[in-house]
């Protein structure tokens, strides 16, 4: 019988790649498995007990250090403004949260990740100093490599534009233009109508850093690896900038709308004041939280299924485990294009509906 | 609480720093020449297809102006060769009538002179023919009465036939 | 104990989710098989809504994180 057709079909060459990579991850799991008991000597109670839930919070908050691998961690800068002045030294200094350290108005420790003041030795908290954490800890750094990414990318394709004036784009340019074609068409102009010019650099702007940021998300060494959409904060001022554009831009059919409806009995209008004050905040809030456990619950399912293999102390899980967070890798993928879209597409909706002339 | 859903300021303060000034640099470096390059060009794309169009019309008026002319032309020629069919018809056609009559004059003429001179020459052979008979018949006449008795004979015949 | 009432709420928002994105995906088989040549059309407008979907699904998911730990 020949076997060639079966052999060179498609999907059998995707699993045997696909086999030999859960055997590579898992001999990596195997490696670091056998690593672990190696030191009992110095870990003995860390290692009593796997718990996953630390191992996953710790993996999606933030930190002060930037982990490369195994043990090895960038420590980063931190910044303290605090009510005396101003202190920076670099989280090194902590040891992995083992020390404290004195600056120079105060004692410093790292109690759950985060710089505490504190008063002695025994890291009780220092209540009378007030701290104000301005560090670049891993989420910031990423952020701004993020930033720095973009920059160059868009400057860069800009700097094409300019030179290939009329001209049909190339390589980088016409890779990046279709997607900034799909945002003006399909996000800005059937949502905003007409004036959507004016509002085309903050939606690319946003459409870009949240997916460039998803992305770098994804990747789970050096440069990527930290959970910066899948943090509360960054979701966070991303939902009210668009709080601010939205009711900065609001023309005076949408305040009346919320403020003297016609269409409503007068004495519901305490009631539906209510309502839409409420509207004018829970819509970018929705946003922020959108966002926010997209990406979050991303990142735990797959350190959850990276987790079973420690949970179950075997190595014979790991093929299935890793087959599954290839799964969920993909879909993540999906999810980090679809929110990026998503976000946009929610942001020029509530814009639109803002400045839309009235037509009732 | 749960740490996840507490959101940092130090963070907030970061990302509000990194968006804006990504924002403003890409605004302002980025975004404004990317859109303008990409409007421009689509108008640019659409001018030169509007203008392809018209080329294409234009092209098509005339192709079919040309046609008309040649139609025209062909049209033209056709009137004055027939015209000048007609002016060769009708000289060859005068000439004819002209040669005709002449023709005709002339016959008539040469009858009438014919004619004529068959009239005299039949005066002349009438005066010929006269003289002769009246020759022979004297010559007649006088061998028949040469006899006298034939003479008398005939005298008396015709006196009876004399009725007084 | 707190955990485990958090994991049952995650859950129970899962089921809602899980019955509404399913309502969509039906109802836009159904389109799709009903008019083919809007599939695309149809297609996005699925997925916008169940995004949207999920993130009612999440918002019981992160209210049911307020309770851990």
């Amino acid at each position: 019988m020949d076997f060639r057709p079966v052999l060179n079909s498609k999907k059998i060459t995707l699993g045997i790649v696909l086999s030999v990579f859960s055997l590579f991850v898992s001999v990596k799991a195997l490696a670091l498995q056998e690593k672990n008991p190696a030191e009992p000597a110095t870990e003995t109670k860390e290692e009593a007990k796997f718990d996953p839930t630390e191992t996953i919070m710790e993996h999606i908050s933030d930190s002060h250090y930037f982990h490369i691998g195994g043990k090895l961690a960038m420590p980063l800068p931190v910044i303290l403004y605090t009510d005396k002045g101003l202190e920076v030294f670099m989280s090194s200094v902590f040891e992995e949260g083992e020390k404290i350290h004195g600056g120079k108005y105060y004692k410093y420790a790292l109690v759950h990740d985060k710089i505490k003041a504190v008063t002695g030795e025994d890291k009780t908290e220092d209540t009378a100093a007030k701290v104000f954490d301005l560090s670049i800890t891993k989420n910031v750094a990423s952020m701004l490599m993020s930033v720095f990414a973009l920059l160059l990318i868009f400057l860069s394709v800009a700097s094409a534009y300019r030179k290939r004036i009329g001209k049909a784009p190339k390589g980088l340019q016409s890779f990046l233009e279709p997607v900034i074609l799909f945002v003006r068409d399909e996000i800005a102009l059937p949502n905003i109508g007409y004036k959507y010019a004016r509002f085309m650099p903050l939606l690319l702007t946003v459409f870009f850093f949240i997916l460039i940021n998803n992305l770098i998300g994804l990747v789970p060494f050096f440069p990527g690896g930290s959970n910066l959409t899948g943090n509360i904060a960054v979701t966070m001022v991303l939902a009210v900038i668009t709080l601010l554009v939205v009711n900065f831009n609001g023309n005076k059919h949408y305040w009346a709308h919320i403020f003297v409806p016609s269409s409503v009995p007068v004495w519901l209008w305490p009631l539906w004041w209510v309502v839409e004050i409420l509207g004018i905040f829970s819509k970018p809030f929705a946003l922020m939280i959108r966002l926010f456990a997209n990406i979050t619950a991303g990142h735990i399912i797959v350190l959850s299924l990276i987790s079973l293999i420690f949970v179950f102390k075997s190595v014979a899980i790991a093929p299935v485990s890793v087959a599954f967070v290839v799964f969920m890798d993909v879909l993540e993928l999906l999810v980090a294009m679809l929110q990026a879209f998503i976000f946009t597409l929610l942001t020029a909706l509530f814009i639109g509906t803002a400045i839309e002339e009235h037509h009732h | 609480m749960n740490p996840l859903v507490v959101p940092d300021l130090g963070l907030v303060v970061w990302t509000t720093v990194a968006f804006a000034f990504l924002f403003f640099i890409l605004a302002k470096f980025a975004w404004k020449p990317i859109m303008a390059a990409i409007g421009e060009r689509e108008r640019s794309i659409e001018d030169a297809l509007l203008k392809a169009e018209a080329a294409k019309e234009e092209m098509s008026r005339l192709t079919n102006e040309n046609e008309s002319l040649i139609k025209q032309a062909r049209a033209e020629r056709d009137l004055i060769l027939s015209e000048a069919r007609k002016a060769k018809d009708q000289i060859v056609s005068d000439a004819k009538e002209v040669a005709h009559k002449e023709g005709a004059r002339m016959i008539e003429l040469a009858r009438v002179e014919i004619n004529n001179q068959k009239a005299i020459a039949l005066a002349d052979v009438k005066n010929q023919v006269a003289t002769l008979s009246l020759e022979i018949a004297e010559k007649i006449l006088r061998k028949q009465f040469e006899d006298q008795q034939q003479q008398d004979e005939l005298v008396s015949q015709l006196l009876k036939e004399v009725k007084l | 104990m707190i955990g485990s009432i958090a994991a049952l709420g995650a859950g129970l928002a899962v089921i809602g989710a899980g019955i509404g994105i399913g309502q969509v995906g039906g109802k836009a088989m159904e389109g799709i098989s009903r008019q083919p040549e809007a599939a695309s059309k149809i297609q996005t407008a699925m997925i916008i809504a169940a995004a949207l979907i999920e993130g009612a699904a999440l918002f019981g998911v992160v209210v049911s994180f307020l309770g851990l730990r």
